[in-house]
């Protein structure tokens, strides 16, 4: 568990784990290493982040699909300067944007560790990582080999 | 899509444009918001040829940092009938003048303020999205919502980070390059310093370019527009009235605002459908925009696109159809956005990037006095200008005036 900040993770005083009832179910597992993914039992679509109603049919009704996170590099960035100080110590940070498979294209951002920033290619595969600060855990990734 | 014939298209004109000097972060202390706020909408007045007590409207946007109430209060103006501000932040910049024409066009108001006052002493856009606390305390302001944790957590709290992340996927889908971010910081520099109210009156060379620092990758220090005060008013009122005031009138021509609603909080979230992810977010806006004006991009004779990264202006390019998707690297590398000699001069006021960064309003200024023929950067004859407000969360906002 970290409460120092880690080289390529952001600094655990700046995760939040603001919560509504339609995305604490994604936190909770989260704390148990588990990615979970909102399913609409009605017309089937993914959504992420959480959200109460399906944006393709407006239902509520939901269950929750666990995801091995394992994905392409959808897209990043390598955050270089500071423009927050308090982020200093950590730089530079891979921020990844990583599609899931089979979720209809749904998107999971996380920092992206355990490589060279300067080698990162977009569609390069990762598999999912956790970080674990006090309060809980968020998802990052790894290159996958 | 039916518009039953309703449209706004020559329905109102804009006839003032009227701005403080234009300041770095904080430097415009002593003096308040409200300060900055009055004496760019007197300037503005004066440019129409109208005095406040014909003002009866407000039209706002990107927050309204000061609000109806008092700058009312503090003009003394007669009666307020129309007072509307469109959400969201940025991206509403020509959408507010496009709010104005509404309220204009329908009678509910006959002369309307649409505003921009920015003080950056107790904020930093540069990094608006971090959470309280982050930081030097005061610096950072955005509230944590169940939403936005899916993408702070990973470190995005600054809209250049965000961005880039739509600039990168454009960089491995169609080959664009650093070289074409830097033709549009380079252009737009050049524009600028041939202005006195620039902020940046050097040449930025491609040394110069190359040898700054990285900020978030693929984006450099000038890839950014700059952090300033200052304020920008324009006034807008019915075409009749229009013809009896001091400069030829601009006509609206065309306004549009808002986006898809997949494309959402876009920048915070990321999970826009594939096909708009490399975008500015802007093409529902352009289809609407170019219908309603009767015009397409080819009548366009010079285009003030929001930049507040350059990547976000080939991106642009794109979605209103000055070239194919994919293609804007090559279009820029060609020279076309350059004044005085590429087919489609942009940014001739030197934008956010090189002149000031008064959340899109100087776009709108330039607009007005490219029309009137009174340009620094004069491009000869135009009729038909381009107006765009954002990228950002929804809403984005398009205006296209004409003389």
């Amino acid at each position: 568990m970290s409460t120092v900040p880690v080289p390529g993770l952001l600094p655990p005083e700046m995760i939040a784990f603001t919560a509504s009832p339609a995305t604490e179910p994604f936190w909770l597992a989260a704390r148990e290493h588990r990615l979970v993914v909102p399913r609409c039992t009605d017309c089937g679509m993914f959504r992420l982040p959480p959200a109460a109603f399906c944006w393709n049919c407006r239902s509520e009704a939901v269950e929750w699909v666990e995801h091995d996170g394992a994905g392409d590099l959808y897209s990043y960035t390598v955050i270089r300067h500071p423009v927050i100080p308090s982020m200093a110590d950590v730089l530079p940070i891979v921020v990844a944007v990583v599609e899931l498979p089979d979720t209809n294209g749904c998107r999971v951002v996380g920092d992206l560790i355990g490589c060279d920033a300067d080698a990162v290619q977009i569609g390069m595969p990762v598999t999912l990582d956790w970080y674990d600060v006090d309060e809980g855990s968020v998802p990052c990734f790894r290159p996958r080999a | 899509m039916n518009h039953q014939g309703r449209t706004l298209k020559d329905r109102a004109a804009v006839v003032g444009v009227g701005a403080t000097p234009y300041y770095r972060r904080g430097r415009s202390l002593p003096q308040t918001t409200m300060d900055l706020a009055i004496k760019a909408t007197l300037a503005a007045l004066d440019d129409a040829g109208l005095a406040v007590e014909d003002v009866d409207g407000f039209a706002l946007y990107g927050g309204n940092f000061v609000d109806t109430s008092l700058l009312a209060q503090v003009l003394g103006i007669p009666s307020v009938r129309f007072t509307a501000g469109l959400t969201g932040g940025g991206g509403g910049s020509a959408g507010s003048v496009g709010l104005a024409a509404a309220g204009v066009a329908t009678g509910m108001a006959d002369v309307v303020v649409s505003l921009m006052t920015l003080q950056q002493a107790n904020m930093r856009f540069g990094a608006s999205f971090a959470p309280k606390g982050a930081g030097s305390a005061g610096a950072y302001s955005a509230p944590s919502t169940p939403e936005y944790v899916f993408s702070s957590n990973a470190g995005l709290m600054a809209p250049g980070q965000m961005f880039a992340m739509l600039v990168q996927r454009h960089m491995h889908l169609y080959g664009t390059t650093r070289d074409h971010l830097a033709e549009v910081a380079i252009s737009t520099r050049n524009n600028a310093i041939r202005r006195p109210t620039s902020l940046m009156q050097e040449p930025l060379t491609r040394d110069d370019y190359f040898g700054a620092r990285m900020i978030s990758d693929p984006f450099c220090l000038y890839d950014y527009c700059m952090e300033c005060d200052g304020a920008v008013a324009v006034v807008t009122t019915t075409p009749e009235r229009a013809k009896d005031l001091r400069h030829e009138p601009v006509y609206v021509m065309g306004a549009a605002q808002g986006g898809a609603g997949r494309w959402g909080q876009a920048i915070t979230w990321m999970g826009m459908p594939d096909e708009m992810f490399a975008t500015s977010g802007h093409r529902p806006i352009a289809k609407d925009l170019y219908a309603m004006a009767g015009v397409g991009p080819e009548d366009v004779d010079v285009a003030l696109f929001y930049d507040h990264f350059t990547g976000m202006v080939l991106l642009q390019l794109e979605d209103y159809g000055f070239c194919g998707v994919g293609e804007s690297g090559p279009f820029v590398a060609d020279g076309n956005i350059r004044w005085p000699d590429g087919g489609l001069p942009v940014n001739t006021h030197g934008g956010n990037l090189s002149e000031a960064y008064i959340i899109g309003m100087t776009h709108v200024k330039e607009a007005v006095e490219q029309l009137r023929g009174t340009a620094v950067n004069q491009v000869p004859d135009a009729e038909i200008a381009l107006v765009t407000g954002g990228p950002a969360s929804i809403p984005v906002s398009g205006l296209l005036l004409h003389r």
